[in-house]
């Protein structure tokens, strides 16, 4: 995209904002540092404020432009989108955010007649998720102390989310998950021995399907939460979120390629597993089965490696021209790594 | 023919070097996007100059390492194909000690090449 044609973007999407957001608080309002914080051409994510009767608010945009060929949303690889709608994902953010949950609240969504494709304004809340930061820098020393148990509180309030309040979501068990790895795999085509024998092992021993399936993040890990001086702010990129195991959650969080360096504190880099699960116990979580949140953890590790090349084929296929997502594919051996560090730690 | 000095391996260093050195602050100032994507093509140049030395020896291991684990002869590519079909339909499985050393020394040898920090 050219710069010229960035700014006129950048213009057509501040004029509609201007007349969503004077629809919301009712009064006029002037937007201002409007800019864009990530995503492909897809899926979008912009900040800006919004100046109503001269009082900034702190507001984000979350967007898919109008289409101009197949979705791609997160999609596995034979093309089934997992990721959430832009208005599911508005529902499911209010629903969490109304159930007590740390995390942004969905303020107003688009209309068609907005031009902006899908959307909605969330607040924009204070912190940083950049996870070299937190890891390192000094403003965030007594933070860092407190993530791990403040991840396991604010994790169990998002499964204990009363599912009637949510939109409808699919439901996605051990099983489920199982059978979509080894279709990406299949899809790929690549002989992957280390990813077929981690899912042969899942495969075997996957836990039972539950009675009553629980609102699952689907993507809780550093990166995606933002942290102040104070600890965890805000848990973001709801995208993912489905119903099943809530024990997917902290196997996700727990996988290696989330600790940036910090290896001995697998809770995201930021303490033990089991100072996660005493505070997700505490506050009233169920109680954590270390097998099962074992399973989660070798289920999330190949997962996230099957992940890797699945990004560098979207390059490959021309389906996405990104340096970023090609190079991504030689992360996926990492995970080999770590898989055969973990398969044996279990037996 | 024969190229001159510098090598492959020295030339992609060179440029490795100077983006991560030169290029990658210059452009953090600019725009923080593109600094991160300059690290990203820095560090893929440094993947690249490691298989280019470690690669041809790795792959040479690998197939023996498949030849001897499977007893049959067969591209890289082929073997691996047989592998996977084998572990698919539970012939294999973690607790095969020759499968797993040989798995071991594979992705050792990968690693080194694309991440040799990772542990």
């Amino acid at each position: 995209m050219t710069v010229h044609a960035a700014d006129a973007e950048a213009q057509a999407i501040a004029a509609a904002l201007a007349r969503a957001s004077e629809r919301h608080f009712g009064g006029p309002v002037v937007i201002e540092n409007l800019r864009r914080l990530s995503g492909g051409a897809s899926r979008q994510t912009w900040s800006f404020d919004a100046l109503v009767q001269d009082a900034p608010v702190e507001l984000i945009l979350r967007r898919d432009p109008p289409s101009q060929g197949p979705s791609s949303r997160g999609t596995t690889e034979d093309g089934r989108s997992v990721s959430l709608d832009r208005a599911t994902e508005y529902r499911v953010l209010r629903a969490a955010h109304r159930a007590g949950v740390r995390a942004p609240d969905g303020l107003f969504e688009l209309t068609p007649a907005d031009g902006l494709g899908e959307a909605y304004v969330m607040q924009r809340l204070g912190g940083t998720a950049i996870a070299r930061k937190l890891l390192r820098d000094v403003p965030y020393e007594k933070a860092r102390g407190r993530v791990a148990g403040q991840l396991g509180e604010i994790l169990a309030r998002i499964h204990a989310v009363d599912p009637a309040t949510l939109p409808p979501l699919e439901r996605r068990e051990a099983a489920d998950q199982v059978a979509i790895l080894y279709r990406s795999l299949d899809h790929l085509g690549a002989p992957q021995p280390v990813f077929e024998l981690a899912l042969a092992w899942l495969d075997r021993r996957k836990p039972a399907p539950l009675e009553r399936p629980l609102l699952v993040h689907g993507d809780y890990r550093t990166g995606n939460y933002l942290v102040d001086e104070e600890g965890v702010s805000a848990i973001l990129d709801w995208e993912l979120a489905h119903l099943g195991d809530p024990m997917e959650d902290l196997g996700w969080l727990c996988v290696k390629s989330w600790r940036f360096g910090a290896i001995e504190k697998p809770a995201g880099g930021f303490g033990s597993r089991e100072d996660l699960w005493r505070a997700y116990e505490r506050a009233g979580g169920g109680r954590v089965d270390p097998a099962r949140a074992h399973w989660w953890e070798v289920f999330g590790t190949v997962h996230w490696g099957i992940i890797c090349l699945n990004q560098a084929f979207k390059h490959l296929s021309g389906s996405i021209k990104s340096m970023e997502h090609a190079s991504i594919g030689r992360r996926a051996v990492e995970t080999e790594v770590d898989l055969l560090q973990l398969l044996r730690a279990e037996n | 023919m024969a190229q001159d000095r510098p090598t492959a391996s020295e030339l992609l260093t060179a440029i490795a070097d100077f983006l991560r050195e030169e290029a990658t602050p210059a452009l953090d100032r600019a725009d923080p996007r593109l600094g991160f994507q300059m690290r990203v093509a820095a560090n893929s140049l440094a993947i690249l100059e490691r298989e280019g030395r470690l690669g041809p020896a790795a792959d040479a291991r690998e197939h023996a390492r498949l030849v001897a684990l499977l007893g049959q002869p067969g591209t890289l590519e082929e073997l691996n194909r047989v592998l996977v079909r084998q572990i698919r339909t539970g012939a294999r499985d973690e607790r095969d000690t020759a499968l797993m050393a040989h798995l071991d020394a594979t992705t050792a040898d990968k690693i080194a090449i694309a991440n040799p920090k990772w542990r």
